[in-house]
């Protein structure tokens, strides 16, 4: 929201400077996001007044001034200027020696991009030049802020400007411009006037109201009907019919206005529309009246499949949810953001028919948006315009009709409003504003800062309760809060005390189980080496590519995000796996060569009724090893973290479409599958050009976490010695490792242990077998209280490989 | 036949300087028992009353030489245990076997530094759904439906009544339908707005506090964000509130910290103002209670919202935000705490 100080000054008689004032807007909830001098890039430019020209020696199409700049800056002045259009009496800008102007040569401000271009003496064809005559482009400005700007050449300025004076002041460049970021609940501030009546309350200064008068000075001659059909979506329309209209160029004052903030001049009547938009915060629009058939407006939802042409002569296919304003028989206007081609004012619009108007915010969104239509006008009724202000825009047009002599005002009005204009009426206890914000604002304090905020408080003789009326235009209000928030924003944040939970109840705080578990889990995997990661919760459907998910895989039965960035994020994850193997390959191709990454993080699973139940958000952990360690490393780790909670994962030879069919394994929890493990498929590894094996995995932790036991559980340290035994065994290639540690498990309840130790293949083995070394250890039964003899251990070892033998057909190496 | 004692000595000497092991000595020792024996079996030869006199002078020989091997096999082992140490010394310059730990994320380690400092103040943590319906996320925090905060610009749907949540102030309202106050919860968590720039991840993690009890003011946020602030950055850190609007709470402040690096001088990384803006805060909305079954009559409460990245790269001076989400490892080995 840009907002020239020049302007604030109209309504408020401000004494303190553009900084003081961007300091005390600050305090009261207006930050100021850039404060711009207009004048930043023009400095020792100043009035000067041609006394003298001659022609050049040595040029034909140049020519030497001299300048009288006033007593400060020299009477006598010579400068070379290349323009034509000088004349002795003309008083022009006269940028000094060491002065600074505006860079306009497109080169130059490509290599100097803050645009400043200095000016110092010299010899132009061996002729001394004390400085340069300015052209309007060179001091930045155009002709709406100083007529004649655009003219080629230098800009003759007006005969009465006095010699000497600093160039800014002359054409308005010695001015700031506040940018000023409003927050939603203040739509009455996008709006000069709007900053004006803060600055007002903050300086405690009056706030000067703009003239809102005007006179119907004609009677009609034709009556204009309005039917609004659909009154939420246009809660007030206003119409006024203005005649005898003389489409003509703005007066500069409004033109410059207007080009402070940014707007073009176009003509009296479309710059009136949006100087009110500026100033009130209310868009207008103006029809030429002759071209509206049957004298109606008629405001109303568009009919499915019916068109429009806009004023950027975009054509657009609207539907029941787009508000139109119709006329007899065709829309003319796309209500709250653009008008119809078809109703433009052009040179020749001899009546006018002016439109204020409140449009539902939602609904004007909705069509700018779905049109990709924003403009001026929607961005405002995107925020909200209240009714109030509505009348004052009309009111604001017709003064500008009358004071610009561009029409007549006709007694031919319109006001169809469905919601009150009046402000709010309210009960409230200066104890309970005091209450939210924990300080004692004196009562006076309160009174006169809602005063100055245009709040009509009436005390009631408690002391304490007020009545209040809340400014029409100030929707957002409605409980003590809010003006509790007015007070102290006005009073001071700084008023505000530290305090800590005085009158509060003592609370115990920390994480419960689950989160402690979560903690822990990841600590455990911390200590196994491995860095956490993290990756966006939604991912590409080409991300079930990379992992070679086959199309029938649960796996691509994703949420799918309605309006996502783009394609590569627009599916909620449903594994972590292809995420965790894109951290590698940028990991490798960063030169990373090793690491051990893992993930904890949710996957999203559809539930059966998408539209009334939300997913299910399973969290799931991933790991990744690279460059480091084998299969087994990776296991072993996720068997020591699976041990921090006393839980005991099996895996199972299994096969996965991105993992080495020989090195890949199913890891189960009991009966159920809960996770993966392998190593990734060479032949991915070849296409994503990774040289070192990567190993990866991934757990359902939320199935894990349901095992994880906590805490300590003691139990006595045995009595007796242990007594370990090595056994060699003989097995079929096929057999597992782990199907053989079970086997011996179950055999004999006195095995507390079974480590491997030694896998051997060769010829005195046989062709498909292996040897492999178990110790197991055995250990006494507390229950019992005596040691294992050397003979139970014989029997218990001579039991174990009968079932060896029986169930695996494993024979013991001779 | 003192001689004999004098050669025998003499002969033992050369022979155990010739023993450069314990075995060595032990040899020369059975050699000298048996000279020795020898020696005596001279002593039949002797006049009975000479006997004791020999008797005495071979016991007093025997213990000197006894006495002598002692003292040989000590200096043997010292010498073996000087040579196993000469042969053992390593270049202690060598480089240490490191096992290398892993680490945490640093959202993670931030996340927990907060959950740290306000658990001691009393709060419990809650993480609600990642996708949440449009009543939590919006409508029970008083934004309505015409809300521009609600604009499909900022908000992923997923269909017309789900959505990612696009802040855990969500999780205020399952706690407060849960549970009546006294309520001193932390909700963190992942949330999603639709922007993607050089400072915006269309995926972040936020940490909402939220307390409702009777008679809370405004003056116990700022204690607490006092609180919060020492801990997090340093002592010196003060807090600032300015005015501010969020839908859910009134009234809303932004709230921002002296800046951490230069003591609120002015430097580049606040931007010369000497303030840092952390956090969005403010009074519960009335409406926000109501909609929770609490009574607003009976309690207040205050709510506070930061960015865990933000906090993250202000307090270890990360400059991109992609940072967090690209799992360099270069970058992430930093965050071992």
């Amino acid at each position: 929201m840009k907002v020239p100080f020049s302007w604030l000054k109209d309504y408020v008689d401000i004494d303190v400077s553009a900084q003081e004032l961007q300091e005390k807007l600050f305090s009261c909830g207006f930050e100021v996001e850039e404060l711009i001098y207009l004048g930043s890039k023009i400095d020792r430019v100043v009035v000067g007044q041609i006394t003298n020209i001659e022609k050049h020696p040595d040029s034909d199409h140049m020519v030497v001034c001299k300048l009288d700049c006033g007593e400060e800056y020299g009477r006598d002045i010579q400068i070379v200027t290349g323009a034509s259009n000088v004349f002795v009496g003309a008083k022009v800008p006269v940028a000094l020696d060491n002065s600074t102007v505006a860079e306009t040569n497109p080169a130059q401000l490509q290599k100097n991009p803050d645009g400043v271009k200095k000016i110092k003496k010299g010899k132009l064809r061996g002729v001394e030049s004390n400085g340069m005559l300015c052209s309007g482009e060179e001091l930045g400005i155009n002709d709406d802020y100083y007529p004649g700007a655009e003219v080629y050449g230098i800009l003759i300025l007006d005969e009465k400007t006095p010699v000497g004076e600093d160039i800014k002041k002359v054409v308005g460049l010695d001015d700031y411009i506040f940018d000023i970021g409003v927050t939603a609940n203040r739509p009455d501030c996008q709006c000069v006037f709007g900053i004006a009546r803060e600055v007002a309350a903050v300086l405690k200064k009056p706030c000067k109201q703009p003239d809102f008068s005007y006179t119907e000075t004609r009677a009609s001659d034709v009556n204009v009907k309005v039917t609004v059909e659909d009154s939420e979506l246009c809660p007030r329309y206003m119409g006024h019919y203005v005649t005898d209209i003389r489409i003509g160029q703005s007066p500069a004052w409004m033109r410059k206005r207007l080009a402070l903030c940014g707007v073009r001049s176009i003509s009296n009547i479309v710059d009136i529309t949006n100087f009110v938009l500026l100033e009130l915060g209310q868009p207008m629009h103006s029809f030429d009246l002759d071209t509206l058939s049957g004298r109606e407006i008629v405001v109303r939802r568009a009919r499915k499949g019916e068109t429009i042409q806009t004023l950027d002569e975009k054509e657009f296919i609207l539907n029941e949810e787009n508000l139109v304003i119709c006329d007899g028989d065709k829309p003319v206007a796309l209500a709250g953001v653009m008008g119809g081609l078809n109703s433009e004012i052009t040179e020749n619009t001899k009546r006018v028919y002016f439109e204020s108007a409140k449009f539902a915010r939602d609904n004007v969104r909705h069509t700018a948006r779905a049109l990709g239509q924003s403009t001026d006008a929607s961005s405002r009724y995107e925020k909200g315009v209240d009714a109030y202000t509505t009348a004052l825009g009309m009111a604001r047009a017709l003064h500008l009709i009358e004071q610009l002599s561009c029409g007549v005002v006709t007694d031919n009005a319109a006001d169809v409003c469905a919601v009150s204009t009046k402000g709010k009426k309210m009960t409230a206890k200066i104890s309970k504003i005091n209450g939210i914000l924990g300080i004692t604002v004196p009562t006076d304090t309160v009174l006169d800062i809602l005063t100055s905020l245009n709040f009509r408080v009436k005390l009631e003789e408690d002391g304490d309760t007020m009545q209040v009326e809340v400014p029409a235009y100030r929707e957002d209000i409605d409980g003590f809060p809010d003006l509790a928030e007015e007070v102290i924003r006005e009073y001071g944040y700084d008023k505000i005390q530290p305090t800590f939970l005085s009158t509060a109840t003592i609370t115990n705080g920390g994480l419960n189980e689950a989160q402690k578990r979560m903690d822990k889990f990841k600590n455990a995997a911390k200590l196994q080496g491995f860095m956490e990661s993290m990756t966006y919760s939604f991912f590409s459907p080409k991300h079930f590519d990379l992992i070679r998910l086959p199309e029938d895989a649960p796996e691509r039965n994703a949420i799918r995000i309605k309006n996502p960035l783009g394609e590569d994020l627009s599916l909620m994850r449903t594994t972590l796996v292809p995420q965790m193997l894109e951290n590698v390959i940028r990991n490798v191709r960063r030169g990373n060569d090793e690491g051990k990454l893992f993930e904890v993080g949710n996957i999203y699973l559809p539930s059966e009724d998408p539209a009334n139940v939300l997913p299910e958000e399973r969290i799931t952990v991933s790991f990744a090893q690279w460059g480091t360690g084998d299969f087994f490393t990776l296991k072993g780790a996720i068997e020591s973290i699976a041990k921090a909670f006393d839980v005991k994962i099996a895996f199972e030879k299994a096969s996965y479409p991105f993992l080495h069919p020989g090195v890949s394994a199913r890891a189960m929890l009991g009966s159920k599958e809960v996770g993966l493990l392998g190593e990734l498929d060479p032949t991915i590894a070849g296409e994503q050009a990774l040289e070192k094996k990567v190993y990866l995995a991934q757990l359902d932790y939320a199935a894990l976490s349901k095992k994880f036991k906590d805490g300590v559980k003691y139990v006595p340290v045995p009595k007796f010695p242990s007594i370990k035994r090595d056994l060699a065994l003989i097995v079929d290639e096929e057999i597992s490792c782990g199907a053989i540690e079970d086997c011996i498990s179950h055999a004999c309840r006195a095995v507390s242990d079974v480590t491997l130790f030694d896998v051997f293949r060769g010829k005195q083995i046989g062709e498909n077998k292996k040897s492999m070394a178990f110790t197991l250890t055995f250990t006494p039964d507390p229950a019992a209280d005596k040691a294992l003899s050397p003979e139970q251990v014989d029997n218990f070892v001579k039991k174990i490989l009968g079932n060896l033998k029986y169930n695996l057909g494993v024979e013991i190496r001779a | 036949m003192e001689n004999n004692f004098e050669e025998l000595e003499k002969e033992t000497e050369q022979d155990c300087s010739k023993a450069e092991s314990g075995k060595a000595l032990y040899d020369a020792k059975l050699r000298f028992a048996a000279k020795l024996k020898t020696i005596m079996s001279g002593m039949k030869e002797l006049k009975k009353e000479e006997r004791p006199v020999f008797g005495k002078r071979v016991n007093e020989f025997k213990e000197k030489m006894e006495a002598r091997f002692a003292e040989l096999g000590e200096a043997l082992k010292r010498a073996e245990l000087e040579r196993k140490y000469q042969r053992e010394q390593v270049d202690i310059t060598l480089p240490g076997k490191a096992y290398t730990q892993g680490n945490v994320h640093p959202i993670t380690l931030v996340k927990k530094q907060l959950i740290d400092i306000f658990s001691g103040m009393g709060f419990t943590v809650f993480e609600g759904p990642e996708i949440e319906t449009d009543y939590y996320n919006f409508t029970a925090l008083n934004t309505p439906k015409d809300h521009p905060a609600r604009d499909m610009q900022d908000t992923f749907y997923i269909n017309d009544n789900m959505l990612l949540r696009t802040q855990t102030s969500a999780g205020q309202i399952r706690v407060m339908e849960k549970q009546q106050p006294p309520i001193k919860i932390l909700s963190p968590g992942k949330v999603f707005r639709s922007d993607d720039d050089a400072t915006h991840s269309p995926m972040f993690h936020q940490m909402e506090g939220l307390v409702v009890d009777k008679g809370i003011t405004l003056c116990d946020l700022m204690g607490m964000l006092n609180e919060f602030a020492a801990k997090m950055f340093n002592e010196e850190t003060k807090v600032r509130f300015r005015p501010s609007y969020f839908p859910f709470t009134e009234p809303s402040v932004e709230v921002d910290l002296s800046c951490f690096a230069c003591g609120g001088k002015g430097c580049r990384l606040c931007k010369g103002t000497g303030w840092i803006e952390v956090l969005g805060a403010g009074v519960v909305n009335r409406r926000v209670l109501e909609n929770c079954g609490v009574d607003p009559d009976e309690y207040t409460g205050f709510a506070f919202g930061m960015g865990i990245e933000r906090i993250a790269m202000l307090k270890y001076g990360i400059n991109n935000i992609k940072n967090f989400y690209d799992n360099d490892v270069r970058f992430l080995k930093q965050f071992n705490d």
